[in-house]
């Protein structure tokens, strides 16, 4: 089958963008601007800047002495890249193989597309008003080569179909430009005169190559269809899905837990397939009436378990209402991760903290209890008993700094410092008693003071100075005072803890 | 007795712990650093793979049975399994395991809003095979939920800490030993001034066919230290129903 290209050229391609967002501006001269060497230089005009003579490359302040009123918007790096990918995925209702031209233009290759919309005129005309529609300026060609096609696009005619083998005869019209060469060699070709593609397209190749070096060859005979040339397609990412149509409506838990384990054994050894395995995954159960049943699972390390997954909905078939029925199910995977193959232990040691066996565990109790009960703490390097710790959710990660053990720390902390009353002695000496919901301590020994400075530049506060006390009957606490003494006002004391 | 009949009584004694579970040690069984307080066990070897509980009164009781709970799990996990510490109710500071061998980031908290799942999950987690131990913070059980924690125990080989602050009844259940850990005053070596190492007043108040009793127990230099020998507890009293 003979191939069929089309090229898209957007020559306003970000400012179109901006107007399509704010359509106050569509009338009004604007730029998109960067800086460039301390000054502003264009990188994009509005068609009504350029309609007045300011065109991209030019500095904002020359632009400014034309239009007083002229609006600069700041450039997005990468804007331009992203915008063409977003309408790269949008062309794949034309054809499957869409591919981003950058700077400002998407290249498809419609082999055998047109015939779907009656043809290639009506198919370019349907690309090119929807485009339009949105807001977007395009200039639209359709070819046998790329090369024609992308030349067509932006020296031809707006919308122009060229049938395969009438390359030459198109091309022959355009300037060199067309032939998407170096700005080097455009630069040559214009000494010498050579204004038109006719004017050297039947010269001897040998003179051509001497003269203009082998690329002007390569561009000429890619656009005439003797070289070949390839495009780098957008591929669609693949959706986890698997659909279940019923022939009659499931009512049932039963009926409910016979279609999940179908679709997950489907969805799970597609998975195996391609070395994955699911971190969500998410049933949508379509009732009758028209609604959307919803229930969700999560597992802590991908898996393509059947039965692992299985036993994770097993308690939440319970909360799908079938109603009158349920005609259609859904099981999507919207987080997918890449599962490494696990070796086979023949003793197993231990159950560590990477085995399947403990994610597996937590996969069920964070199905009932909700993710966030279960968590590992890793220290911090902060001395702030508060502070020094961090819940993390996830068994892999690994602390970055060792667990301190150069001052012991009680093995049960108050969540939060609780005020006793104590007297001392003299300052910067442990108290004698003190006194915590009533009881009284006397205290017989104590370790102290050790002082925590708090972290002005976290948190603004007075330190704390910790002591470990132990009572008449052996009861070890952690107590500390805030602040420093001072004459007018008695120092605040605070249990904090107990000792083992 | 001869001493004929005395090897004939020893013999059945073994068959019958061997009935109940009991295995004679080996070089599977984890060496908990007990010394003289594991003669109180069944074959002198403390029982892993079953159920213990932990009674506590007050605060201080609870700080010093996780002191205790601490220094076993940090010999069960030596063998490289995690542990899951499950609670409703949890002040447990995870730097001081540190202290009693534990590495902390290898304990997986799991924080519960109610007693009810606190169970359940517990139940689960001692499913588990190969995990080091499953502590729990439990206030009250029933026997039936015993049952089944134990029996969960059985087939995975788990080692199962019940925590109980401050139970509303103190049931009987099925656990393979009772402990009540008390705070006791430190000595510090050499006459130094200061607070000296943790110790406890460590009483197995029940132990299924071994011999209950209390020990003061020091936890010195990454080990248990027991300080004194068995002191044989005051026989509870026992109210005998006539007629």
């Amino acid at each position: 089958m003979a191939k069929r290209f089309v090229a898209i050229w957007f020559p306003h391609l970000l400012t179109d963008w901006l107007v399509i967002r704010r359509p106050e501006l569509q009338h009004l001269p604007f730029v998109v601007a960067a800086p460039d060497h301390g000054r502003l230089v264009i990188t994009a005009a509005s068609k009504t800047a350029q309609a007045q003579g300011i065109h991209a490359g030019a500095v904002v302040a020359d632009a400014r002495a034309l239009i007083p009123d002229l609006q600069v918007f700041n450039n997005r790096p990468g804007l331009a890249a992203q915008l063409l990918s977003a309408l790269c995925k949008w062309c794949i209702r034309f054809t499957p193989t869409a591919a981003a031209d950058l700077p400002d233009g998407l290249l498809l290759d419609a082999s055998g597309c047109a015939h779907l919309w009656g043809g290639e005129a009506p198919y370019l005309d349907d690309i090119a008003a929807r485009l339009k529609a949105y807001g977007y300026h395009i200039r639209i060609a359709m070819a046998g080569t790329i090369g024609a096609a992308w030349a067509a696009a932006r020296y031809g005619q707006p919308v122009s179909v060229i049938h395969s083998g009438h390359e030459a005869r198109t091309l022959s019209a355009l300037p060199p430009a067309a032939l998407r060469l170096d700005p080097l060699i455009l630069e040559r070709l214009q000494k010498l005169g050579l204004s038109r593609i006719s004017t050297f397209i039947e010269m001897p190749r040998a003179v051509l190559r001497r003269r203009f070096g082998p690329e002007l060859l390569y561009r000429l005979d890619q656009a005439l269809g003797r070289e070949d040339e390839a495009l780098q397609p957008l591929e669609p990412v693949q959706p986890w899905q698997e659909r279940l149509p019923c022939l009659e409506p499931i009512l049932t838990a039963t009926g409910i837990g016979i279609a999940l384990e179908r679709l997950l054994t489907v969805l799970c050894s597609s998975l195996q397939q391609k070395g994955k395995g699911l971190r969500t995954a998410v049933l949508k159960a379509y009732r009758l009436d028209g609604k959307i049943e919803q229930v969700q699972a999560g597992t802590h390390r991908a898996s393509h378990n059947v039965a692992h997954l299985l036993k994770l909905f097993e308690h939440k078939i319970a909360a799908i209402e079938p109603d009158l029925g349920i005609e259609l199910f859904i099981l999507e995977a919207p987080d997918v991760e890449d599962v490494a193959p696990q070796q086979e232990t023949l003793w197993t040691t231990g159950c560590s903290l990477e085995s399947i066996g403990l994610a597996q565990l937590a996969d069920r109790l964070a199905g009932k209890a909700g993710a966030p009960a279960i968590r590992r703490y890793l220290p911090l390097p902060h001395y702030w008993p508060e502070r020094s710790i961090q819940a993390t959710a996830s068994f892999t990660e690994k602390p970055v700094t060792g667990w301190p053990t150069d001052h012991p720390r009680p093995i049960q902390l108050l969540p939060r410092p609780e005020p006793v009353e104590v007297s001392a002695p003299i300052p910067d000496y442990p108290p004698m008693l003190f006194r915590y919901k009533g009881a009284l301590h006397n205290i017989k020994k104590a370790d102290g003071p050790e002082r925590i400075e708090q972290e002005w530049w976290l948190e603004a506060g007075p330190h704390r100075d910790y002591y470990i006390v132990e009572d008449e009957a052996g009861r070890r606490y952690w107590l500390f005072r805030l602040g420093h003494y001072s004459g007018s006002e008695p120092p605040r004391w605070f249990i904090h803890g107990f000792f083992a | 007795m001869s001493a004929a009949k005395k090897a004939i009584i020893e013999q059945l004694q073994q068959e019958l712990l061997l009935l109940h579970g009991f295995k004679p040690p080996s070089n599977t069984t984890v060496q908990m650093g007990l010394g003289a307080l594991e003669k109180a066990f069944p074959n002198a070897v403390f029982p892993t793979g079953a159920i213990h509980e932990f009674l506590s009164d007050a605060v201080e009781h609870t700080a010093a049975t996780g002191g205790f709970v601490a220094g076993l799990l940090g010999h069960l996990m030596q063998r490289g399994g995690a542990c899951i510490w499950i609670s409703a109710t949890r002040t447990l500071f995870p730097p001081a395991l540190k202290a009693f061998g534990v590495i902390p980031d290898q304990v997986v908290f799991v924080d519960l809003q109610r007693e009810k799942d606190v169970l359940w999950a517990t139940e689960e987690a001692l499913k588990c095979e190969g995990l080091a131990a499953v502590v729990a913070e439990l206030k009250d059980i029933s026997f039936t939920a015993s049952r089944r924690l134990q029996l969960a125990t059985e087939q995975s080989r788990v080692t199962g800490f019940l925590l109980r602050h401050q139970p509303r009844d103190l049931n009987a259940i099925a656990c393979v030993a009772r402990w009540r850990i008390t705070p006791l005053a430190s000595m510090a070596d050499n006459g130094m001034p200061g607070v000296g190492f943790p110790r406890w007043q460590v009483g197995l108040v029940k132990v299924r066919n071994g011999k209950p009793g209390a020990w003061q127990v020091e936890w010195a230099a990454n080990r248990f230290r027991v300080i004194t020998e068995n002191t044989a507890l005051p026989n509870p009293v026992r109210i005998r129903k006539i007629g």
